[in-house]
C-alpha cells in the first residue's frame, strides 16, 4: 500500500466514524420509539431491534397524550405572523436605508448596527417586564412581536439585495409617477424573492427550535408550542423513553423533511446569516 | 453591471413621461423627507421597544433591590455588584463556562479538518456534508431528550460500550466533572455543523487554480493547507472564535433541558433566569445580565478590530 492510499483509507474511516457518532444517538431514539413499554423494561438494552417495525402505538400517545396536535398548531401560528412581519419589516427598513438619504441615516443605521451584537438572552430580564406591561405575557403575540422586532440578520441580508438592484429601475418607475410606496410595492419587493426565500427558511428554522422565548413568555399549557411541549414530556412521561423518543421523532422529522428537499437554500442561509 | 441591460428594457418608457420634474413644490418636498420615516416607524419601534428599552431598564434595576413585582424598589448603589463578584457560589457559574470553552476548541479543529477533507474530492461528498451540518437543524429539546437517553444508565453510550465488552459503572451525569463534559460533549455535537459549514464554504471560494498550481510545484496535502487553505479562511476563522467565546459564556439550553442546572452544571444564564423568575431578584439578576452583555460586547469589539468588516464580507 503507498502512502496516498493509507491516507485515503484514514479520511474515509474519520468521515464514518463521525456519521455514526452523529446517527448512532439519533437512530437508537427512532429505535425506541418503536419499542413496547415490555421491551423497554426486559432488559435487553438500547440497541436491539423493535419486535414490530410499524409499532406506531408510541405515536399515538405522544400525539394525543402529549398534546402534540395543539403544539403545531401554535407553532404554526406564530410562525406565519413572525416571518410575515420579519419579511415585511426586513425589507422596508432596507429599502428606507438604501434608497433614501435623510437626517440621522447613519444614527438609524448605527442603532441596528449594534443591537445585532446584543445577545437576546441577556437582557429578556428587563425584556420580561416590558412585554408583560403590554399585556401580551402568556399570549402567542409575545414571541411573535419578540421575533419580529429583534431580528437584525433577516434586515442584513436584505440590505445586501436591495443594494444590488439598479436604482434605475427605481428611476425609470418614478418618472412614470409612481410613488414610494408604490415602487417599493411594485418593484423592490417581487425582486427581492431569493433574499424572502432565504429569510423564510432561516427565520422558519429558528423560530420552529426556539425554546427560551416561548418557554419564558407562554408558561400556560394550551399555548405550548413544539419545544415546550416536548418539554413538559418529563413529566407525566417520567420513564417512559419508549413516548418520549416518539415525542422527540415527531418534532425531528419536519426538519429532516424540510432539509432534505430545500438543503442548498439551507446551507446558504446559514452562512449568509452567521457571517453577517 | 446588469445596469446597463436592465436600462434598456426600461428607456422605452421614459420618452413619455415628462421631462425632468420641474423643482417640487415645498409640501411635495415635506413628504419626500417623510417618507423615509414612514417606512421606518414599525421597524425603529420594534427595535426599540424590545432591544433598547430592556438595555436601558436593565441598567437601571442592576442599582436596585426590585423584586419584579411590588410596586416599591430601593436604590441600592453598587451592592449587587459587589454580591455579584464577592458571593462564590455566584461567580462559579464562570468556571463551568470553561468546558464550553474547550469544548468549543475541541469543535473548531474538528470542523476545520472535516471542512477541508470534504473540499477535496471525496466520495458521497454530500451524504457526509449533509450529515455532519444536521445536527444544528434540530430542535434544542429534541437533542436534549435524545442525549438524556444517549447518557441513560442502560442507554445508548453504555450498550455501546458493553459491544466492546468495556461495562463501566457510572453515572455520565452524576458527577459535577462527567456531566459537565457530557453536556459540553452535546454541544461539540449540535454546533459543529454549522463551523463546518461555515469553513467549507470560505475553503470553496478559494479559486481552484491555486490548488492546481500547488499540486504542479509538488506541494502535498499538508502544504497545500498552510499555505493556501489556512490564510483564505483567516476571517472566518476569527469570526467563529469569537461567537465561541461568546456561546459559552451564554449557554443555556442543552444544560437547562438535560439538567435543569444540577449536579454543578448551572451556566450563568440558567443562574440569572432563576435569580430573575425563581427568586424574584430582579435587580441582583439585572446586574448580571449587565456583567455578561459587557464581556460579550467586549469580546465583539475585539472582533471588529481583528478582522475589519469588508474581509468578513468576502466569504
Amino acid at each position: 500500500m503507498t502512502r496516498r492510499t493509507v491516507t485515503r483509507t484514514l479520511v474515509y474511516l474519520s468521515l464514518i466514524a463521525a456519521a455514526v457518532v452523529v446517527l448512532l444517538p439519533l437512530g437508537v431514539v427512532f429505535l425506541t420509539s418503536l419499542k413496547t413499554p415490555e421491551e423497554m423494561a426486559d432488559g435487553s438494552g438500547a440497541l436491539t431491534l423493535p419486535g414490530d417495525l410499524l409499532n406506531l402505538h408510541n405515536y399515538v400517545t405522544a400525539f394525543r397524550d402529549g398534546r402534540m396536535l395543539s403544539a403545531f398548531g401554535n407553532t404554526a401560528f406564530v410562525l406565519v405572523f413572525a416571518i410575515g412581519g420579519t419579511v415585511l419589516i426586513g425589507s422596508m427598513t432596507a429599502y428606507a436605508i438604501d434608497r433614501f438619504t435623510f437626517r440621522f441615516r447613519k444614527l438609524v443605521v448605527a442603532l441596528f448596527l449594534v443591537a445585532a451584537l446584543v445577545p437576546g438572552v441577556t437582557t429578556q430580564v428587563a425584556t420580561f417586564q416590558i412585554v408583560n406591561s403590554f399585556g401580551m405575557f402568556d399570549t402567542r403575540w409575545a414571541p411573535i412581536a419578540l421575533y419580529m422586532g429583534t431580528d437584525i440578520v433577516s434586515i442584513y441580508i436584505f440590505l445586501q439585495f436591495v443594494r444590488s438592484i439598479p436604482v434605475s429601475l427605481d428611476e425609470s418607475a418614478r418618472l412614470d409617477g409612481a410613488n414610494a410606496f408604490t415602487i417599493y410595492r411594485k418593484i423592490i419587493f417581487p425582486l427581492l424573492k431569493p433574499a424572502i426565500a432565504t429569510v423564510v427558511i432561516v427565520k422558519g428554522i429558528t423560530v420552529y427550535n426556539d425554546f427560551y422565548i416561548p418557554f419564558l413568555y407562554m408558561p400556560s399549557e394550551d399555548l405550548g408550542v413544539i419545544s415546550t411541549s416536548l418539554f413538559r414530556f418529563r413529566g407525566p412521561f417520567g420513564a417512559h423513553w419508549e413516548t418520549i423518543s416518539a415525542g422527540a421523532v415527531l418534532v425531528i422529522l419536519p426538519t429532516l423533511v424540510v432539509f432534505l428537499f430545500l438543503q442548498r437554500f439551507i446551507y446558504n442561509g446559514f452562512m449568509k446569516g452567521a457571517t453577517r | 453591471m446588469t445596469d446597463t441591460t436592465r436600462r434598456t428594457v426600461v428607456t422605452p418608457a421614459v420618452p413619455v413621461a415628462a421631462p425632468t420634474p420641474a423643482p417640487a413644490p415645498r409640501h411635495a418636498r415635506v413628504w419626500r423627507g417623510l417618507t423615509p420615516w414612514l417606512f421606518l416607524l414599525a421597524p425603529l419601534a420594534l427595535l426599540i421597544t424590545f432591544t433598547y428599552a430592556p438595555i436601558a431598564n436593565m441598567l437601571a434595576y442592576s442599582f436596585t433591590d426590585w423584586d419584579g413585582v411590588s410596586p416599591e424598589l430601593h436604590y441600592t448603589g453598587g451592592h449587587n455588584y459587589t454580591e455579584l463578584f464577592t458571593r462564590p457560589e455566584l461567580f462559579e457559574v464562570f468556571f463551568v463556562s470553561g468546558y464550553y470553552l474547550a469544548a468549543s476548541a475541541v469543535q473548531i479543529v474538528a470542523a476545520l479538518y472535516f471542512a477541508t477533507v470534504l473540499s477535496f474530492d471525496v466520495r458521497f461528498r454530500n451524504f457526509f456534508k449533509g450529515v455532519l451540518f444536521f445536527p444544528y437543524l434540530i430542535n434544542g429539546v429534541a437533542i436534549g431528550f435524545v442525549f438524556l437517553y444517549f447518557f441513560q444508565d442502560g442507554g445508548t453510550l453504555d450498550s455501546v460500550l458493553a459491544l466492546f465488552g468495556y461495562d463501566p459503572d457510572h453515572a455520565w451525569l452524576g458527577t459535577p466533572v462527567s456531566a459537565n463534559t457530557s453536556l459540553a460533549g452535546v454541544s461539540v455535537w449540535r454546533y459543529l455543523g454549522l463551523n463546518f459549514v461555515l469553513f467549507l464554504g470560505a475553503i470553496q471560494s478559494i479559486p481552484g487554480e491555486l490548488y492546481e498550481a500547488a499540486e504542479l510545484d509538488g506541494a502535498n496535502r499538508w502544504q497545500q493547507f498552510r499555505h493556501i487553505i489556512a490564510p483564505g479562511i483567516k476571517p472566518v476563522l476569527t469570526l467563529t472564535v469569537i461567537l465561541s467565546v461568546s456561546g459559552s459564556l451564554s449557554a443555556f439550553e442543552i444544560p437547562y433541558i438535560m439538567t435543569g442546572g444540577a449536579t454543578g452544571t448551572e451556566t450563568f444564564v440558567i443562574q440569572t433566569v432563576k435569580l430573575a423568575f425563581q427568586f424574584n431578584k430582579t435587580g441582583l439578576a439585572s446586574a448580571a445580565a449587565v456583567v455578561l452583555l459587557l464581556i460579550v460586547l467586549a469580546v465583539t469589539w475585539v472582533q471588529r478590530r481583528l478582522v475589519p468588516d469588508d474581509k468578513v464580507d468576502l466569504v
